[in-house]
C-alpha cells in the first residue's frame, strides 16, 4: 500500500511540475525563460516515462528534447534575438488566442471523457532493448521500419532546406 | 570458466546487504528505502567532491611537471592540501550580485551543469556491485544526462549579458553538439560489439578479454575517436576555446563568482573523470582485472587487486593521457575544430561503425 502511495506522490509531483511550468512557458514575457520552463516540462515528462519503467523512452526524451531541441531553441534565440520582446499584445491576437485555447480545451476534454485510462504500470517490467530494436527496424506487423525511414527522409529535406536558407544570405 | 569466479577482495555487495539488513531491523520498509536513497546520494556527492579535489591537484602537478615547474608544494606535504584550501576559499567567497542580468537564469545555469554531471557520474560502474543507476539502457542514459549540461552552459553565457561569455557559450555549444556525434557513434560501435547497453553487462562481457583487444582494429579506431571527441566534449585543451583565457577572459563563466563558479569548475573536472570512466568501461574492461588466458598464476595475482583499484587505475591512465593532450598541443581555431569533427572524425566513425558491424556479423572478433 505504501509503495502505491509513493508512486502516486511521484506522479502528482511530476504532473504538478508539468502543469505549472507549461503555464509559465506561455505566460512569461522573456523568451529565454520560456525556453527554460519548457526544459523543466520536458524533464518532468521524462520523469513520468521513468516512473512507467520505460527507461528507453525516458532517455530518448532527455537526449532528444532536453539535450537537442532545447539547445536548438536556445541557439536560435541567441542568433535571432530582436528588440521586439516588449510589444503590447494586440486585441486580434487575444481573440485568436482565446479561440485556439477554446478549441484545445474542447478537444482535450473530449479525449479525456471518451478515453479509457489503462493501468499506469507496465505489467512485465522494463522492456528489453532488443525488443524495441526489432520493433523499430522490423518490416512486419506492428514494426516501424517504413515510418522510421520516411521520417529520416523528412529530416534530410529539412537539413537541405536549412542549408539553402543559410546560404542565400551571403 | 575460471574467470567468472573472480571474487573481489573488497565486497561491496556484502556491505550493501549488511546495511540493508541493519536498517530493516530498526525501521519500516519505506524508511529503509528513503534512508538508503539519502545514503547513496550522500556517498555519491562525497565521492564527486573528493574526486574533483584530487583531480584539481593532479592537474596542477601534471601541468607543472610538463612545464618543468614544481607545482603546488606549500600547503601540506607535496602541496596535497592545496586544493582543499582552495575549496574552503571558494566556499566562503561572496556571490557577487550582477545588475542587468536575468537573475533567475543566471543562478539556475550552474545548477543545470552540475546536475547533469552528477547524473552521469551516478551511472558509472565503479566496482563489482558498486553502481548506483544501472538501467538496461545505461550507456544511452549516460549520454542523455551529460547532454543536458550544454543547456546550462548556453544559459550561463546568455544570461551573463556579456559579449565574452556569449561568444564562449556559442563556441561551447557548437563544439559540444558537434563532438557529441562522434562520441555517440564510437559508443554505438562498442555497443554493437558488446550487444548490450547496460553498463554492468558491458563490464561483465569483458571478463575474459577487454573490448579494446577483442574488437581489435575497429575498437582501436573507436577508442582513438572517443579520446579526441571526449577531450573536446569536456572543453579541455587543445579544444578549450570556449574559455580560451587569452581571448575571452574565461568564456561562459566570466561573470560567475564564489561557489557558482565553483560548480562550473567542479563539473569540468568531473566531466573529465566521467569521460575517462566511460572510456574505461567501454574499452578497457571497467573494473575487470587484466587476464591473459593460459597464464593461471598471473591471473590469480591480478584477481587479488580489488576491483575499485582497477577501475580508478584505468581511469587515472586515461585522465593522464587527456591531460597530456592539454599541456602538449596548442589551442585550435574554431574553424579547424569544426573541420576536424565534420570532415574527418564523423565520416571516419561512420565507416568504423560499418566495419565493426561487419566484424561482428562475420564473427571476426576474439
Amino acid at each position: 500500500m505504501m509503495e502505491l502511495t509513493l508512486q502516486q506522490a511521484g506522479f502528482a509531483f511530476l504532473s504538478a511540475v508539468i502543469l505549472v511550468f507549461s503555464v509559465m512557458t506561455v505566460t512569461t514575457r522573456r523568451i529565454m525563460r520560456s525556453a527554460t520552463y519548457l526544459l523543466f516540462v520536458l524533464f518532468a515528462t521524462a520523469g513520468i516515462y521513468f516512473q512507467l519503467d520505460y527507461s528507453f523512452l525516458g532517455a530518448v526524451q532527455l537526449l532528444i528534447y532536453a539535450g537537442g531541441i532545447i539547445v536548438l531553441f536556445v541557439f536560435s534565440i541567441l542568433l535571432t534575438r530582436s528588440q521586439r520582446e516588449k510589444d503590447p499584445v494586440r486585441r486580434r491576437k487575444v481573440v485568436a488566442g482565446l479561440l485556439t485555447a477554446g478549441v484545445g480545451a474542447v478537444l482535450c476534454g473530449g479525449l479525456l471523457c471518451t478515453h479509457l485510462f489503462g493501468p499506469s504500470q507496465l505489467s512485465e517490467g522494463e522492456i528489453e532493448m532488443h525488443r524495441i530494436g526489432y520493433a523499430m527496424m522490423g518490416t512486419g506487423k506492428y514494426q516501424y521500419l517504413l515510418p522510421f525511414e520516411a521520417i529520416s527522409v523528412l529530416l534530410l529535406a529539412c537539413i537541405i532546406g536549412g542549408v539553402l536558407i543559410a546560404r542565400k544570405r551571403k | 570458466m575460471f574467470l567468472n569466479t573472480y571474487t573481489d577482495s573488497i565486497d561491496f555487495n556484502a556491505a550493501r546487504e549488511w546495511i540493508h539488513t541493519t536498517l530493516s531491523g530498526v525501521m519500516p520498509a519505506w524508511g529503509v528505502t528513503l534512508t538508503e536513497c539519502v545514503l547513496v546520494g550522500l556517498c555519491l556527492l562525497l565521492g564527486y567532491a573528493l574526486i574533483a579535489l584530487a583531480l584539481i591537484y593532479i592537474e596542477r602537478k601534471v601541468c607543472a611537471f610538463f612545464q618543468c615547474r614544481l607545482g603546488p608544494n606549500r600547503v601540506g606535504p607535496y602541496g596535497t592540501v592545496q586544493s582543499v584550501a582552495d575549496m574552503v576559499k571558494m566556499l566562503i567567497k561572496e556571490l557577487i550580485h550582477i545588475n542587468h542580468v536575468d537573475q533567475f537564469l543566471f543562478n539556475l545555469a550552474p545548477f543545470i551543469v552540475i546536475i547533469s554531471s552528477v547524473l552521469a557520474f551516478g551511472c558509472l560502474p565503479f566496482a563489482k556491485g558498486l553502481a548506483v543507476l544501472d538501467f538496461n539502457v545505461g550507456i544511452f542514459f549516460l549520454m542523455a544526462a551529460s547532454s543536458i549540461g550544454i543547456v546550462g552552459i548556453l544559459l550561463a553565457g546568455w544570461s551573463s549579458n556579456n559579449k565574452y561569455s556569449m561568444i564562449g557559450a556559442m563556441r561551447s555549444g557548437a563544439q559540444m553538439i558537434s563532438y557529441e556525434l562522434s562520441i555517440g557513434l564510437s559508443i554505438l560501435t562498442m555497443v554493437v560489439l558488446s550487444g548490450t547497453m547496460q553498463l554492468s553487462e558491458i563490464v561483465e562481457r569483458q571478463s575474459e578479454v577487454w573490448f579494446l583487444f577483442s574488437g581489435h582494429i575497429p575498437a582501436l579506431i573507436a577508442f582513438l575517436i572517443y579520446l579526441v571527441a571526449g577531450t573536446a566534449e569536456t572543453n579541455r585543451g587543445p579544444f578549450d576555446l570556449p574559455e580560451a583565457d587569452s581571448e575571452l577572459t574565461a568564456g561562459y563563466h566570466t561573470e560567475y563568482s564564489g561557489m557558482h563558479f565553483g560548480f562550473f569548475y567542479l563539473a569540468e573536472y568531473l566531466n573529465l573523470f566521467i569521460v575517462a570512466g566511460i572510456a574505461t568501461t567501454l574499452f578497457l574492461g571497467g573494473w575487470m582485472p587484466l587476464h591473459i588466458s593460459g597464464w593461471e598464476g598471473f591471473n590469480a595475482v591480478m584477481d587479488f587487486i580489488p576491483s575499485i583499484v582497477w577501475f580508478l587505475a584505468k581511469v587515472g591512465v586515461v585522465i593522464f593521457v587527456i591531460m597530456w593532450f592539454k599541456w602538449t598541443f596548442p589551442r585550435l581555431r574554431i574553424d579547424q575544430l569544426l573541420t576536424l569533427e565534420w570532415k574527418y572524425l564523423l565520416p571516419l566513425s561512420l565507416l568504423n561503425l560499418l566495419l565493426m558491424t561487419l566484424v561482428v556479423a562475420l564473427g571476426l572478433y576474439f
